[in-house]
């Protein structure tokens, strides 16, 4: 009896023991893969951009050797940070436009995908439970095949020979085709097109959580359709809206290949700038400048966005 | 349930049509027998030929799909990691750097990513190319694998797991026969957004690669810079055509395993 309870005993011990060592394993390999792969590269973006240009291979001068002198010369080192690239970006007006119309393109995309979008979700989410699944399916669908294709198809439907103007031409809505692509207005159209899922799901989870009785209730109390839908309605799909919003609007401030493939020479927005700066440019240090601003522009709405996520998770 | 209004109908339509007619219209114009986008000169499949001839296009692909499976596999494997390691062991030391270092890279502008790689492997010389571009695409897409696992992971009977571990079952032995066989769909959904995600990449893989290694979306973009040629209508049409056949046999295939799961729960509920 007591060596078979031993035995029991060791062996739990021994399951305990690989619990923990499974638990260290488990948790270190993708932790060190992300400090690695993550965090340690963000430091570098970092560094560089407090370094200066130099035409070189590669194009720019070292300010931290890490592993040689850690702490040999700090002060030197401190006292050799460049602001430059900083400085750049607020004297030097490309800068400060791409922002803004970054955050003006992304913010005014996301109002009017909100509007696009809630009909959609309002209809899926009324739509009899049965359909609902392929809806979804539908709606997801699209965001599976490539962002660049979805992109693309949109060239040759907006360009001047293309789809649409010959489609207007032919009916005499116009007399002689208008130029869509290469203007800000191309770049809405392809925002709200390779975003609608983004704001369409977010928004159809929010409204088919919500009990229909609650309109009723409204209506046989008094209130208007729209009144119902006002004050019932929509401030419960607003954990939706929010998430929706932003995940919209985060990655619109940075898109690059929207504005590249179908923005013009008048389109500024900041993840194109960046890609110039780095690729045409060859300015490794401004263009790390740029990336560490418009992390900290980003800041504030990732933090909004995933306390939003945190309480939905809470409520659940 | 009441039936849809007409605006409801009449939205859903529109919403669909929106999604959907570009994609329709690549498709159909990938069969144009002219050179114009717009101009239809009758049906033609010599586009699809003229892809199979093109070598460059199908180095890329090949490079893409070799990229896309490698990158994939071994993100899933690490981002099923993170997510038990968020959602099994409580608070461990350094869990709020580790979970802000998982979800960040979802929000992340890719240029921001693509750039702050570039600049590791400047920095430890290392040879960019191939690897290079598998390497980024591990990290970004496993952290997409963690959230899908995770959230599969949240919803889990966890009595089950401690079962089989008080029926001596090593750790290691629960896993694989009790954890993951559950959350199997989630893994094999977190490989389908991995590799999708890596097929997709244009920025990460641009700003990642060095001589030698051109994806097919690198491929795609050069050509696309140059003039839109139906040539990219027919590739691109083949690309959306590969993906809506796995993803629907993705859907069919979890869909028959719940139901089976569920008749086999109830098969165990009854013979109690």
């Amino acid at each position: 009896m007591d060596a078979r309870l031993g035995r029991r005993l060791d062996e739990v011990t021994a399951n305990m023991a690989a619990r923990g060592n499974q638990r260290w394993i488990v948790t270190s390999i993708p932790y060190v893969w992300m400090l690695v792969f993550f965090l340690v590269p963000f430091l570098i973006v970092l560094k560089i951009s407090f370094s200066s240009t130099e035409i070189a291979q590669p194009p720019y001068s070292p300010v931290f050797d890490v592993i040689n002198d850690i702490w040999a010369d700090t002060l030197d080192k401190i006292q050799a940070l460049q602001f430059e690239n900083y400085k750049r970006l607020f004297t030097d007006s490309i800068y400060i436009e791409s922002y803004l119309s970054s955050l003006w393109i992304a913010g005014t995309s996301t109002l009017m995908m909100l509007f696009l979008a809630y009909p959609i979700a309002y209809g899926m989410a009324r739509a009899p439970k049965s359909i609902r699944p392929t809806l979804v399916m539908m709606v997801i669908l699209p965001f599976w095949t490539s962002f660049l294709i979805r992109i693309y198809a949109w060239i040759s439907i907006l360009s001047e020979e293309g789809l649409l103007n010959s489609f207007l031409v032919s009916f005499g809505l116009i007399d002689e085709p208008i130029q869509i692509l290469s203007t800000n207005t191309a770049v809405y159209i392809g925002i709200l097109y390779s975003y609608l899922p983004f704001m369409v799901l977010p928004l159809y989870s929010a409204l088919e959580k919500m009990d229909e009785s609650l309109i009723e209730a409204a209506k046989d109390l008094g209130c208007t359709q729209f009144q119902a839908f006002w004050r019932v309605t929509f401030p419960l799909s607003i954990p939706g809206v929010i998430a929706g919003c932003f995940l919209v609007f985060i990655p619109a401030v940075g898109e690059f290949v929207i504005p590249d493939l179908l923005g013009g020479s008048e389109t500024l927005m900041i993840g194109k700038t960046m890609w110039e700066e780095f690729f045409n440019n060859r300015d490794w240090p401004a263009a790390s400048a740029v990336a560490i601003a418009l992390l900290i522009v980003l800041m504030i709405p990732i933090i909004i966005f995933q306390s939003n996520e945190a309480r939905q998770q809470e409520m659940r | 349930m009441k039936r849809l209004s007409a605006f409801n109908v009449v939205s859903l339509t529109l919403g669909f049509s929106f999604l959907y007619l570009p994609i329709v219209l690549l498709i159909l114009y990938s069969f144009n027998a002219g050179r114009s986008v717009a101009v239809w000169g009758g049906w033609s499949t010599k586009w699809y030929a003229s892809v199979f001839q093109n070598d460059q296009l199908l180095d890329a692909a090949w490079v893409t799909l070799q990229v896309g499976v490698l990158s994939a596999s071994v993100a899933t494997i690490l981002g099923t990691m993170a997510a038990l390691a968020l959602s099994r062991y409580g608070r461990f030391r350094g869990r709020t750097l580790f979970s802000a270092m998982v979800y960040a890279p979802l929000v992340m502008p890719e240029v921001i990513t693509g750039l702050s790689l570039l600049l590791l492997f400047v920095a430890v010389n290392l040879d960019r190319g191939f690897w290079t571009i598998v390497l980024s695409h591990i990290t970004f897409t496993m952290c997409f694998v963690a959230v899908v696992v995770q959230s599969r992971l949240a919803s889990f009977d966890r009595s089950v797991e401690e079962a089989a571990m008080d029926l001596g079952c090593t750790p290691f032995v629960t896993f694989f026969r009790i954890t993951l066989p559950i959350i199997l769909p989630a893994v094999i959904s977190g490989w389908m957004l991995a590799f999708t995600l890596s097929l997709d990449d244009l920025v990460i893989a641009s700003f990642t690669t060095g001589p030698g290694a051109t994806t097919l979306p690198m491929k795609i973009y050069s050509d696309v810079r140059l003039g839109v040629k139906p040539e990219i209508n027919a590739v691109c049409s083949l690309m959306v055509g590969v993906v809506t056949i796995a993803v629907v046999i993705a859907s069919i295939m979890t869909k028959r395993q719940e139901v089976e799961r569920e008749r086999a729960e109830r098969a165990a509920l009854a013979g109690r």
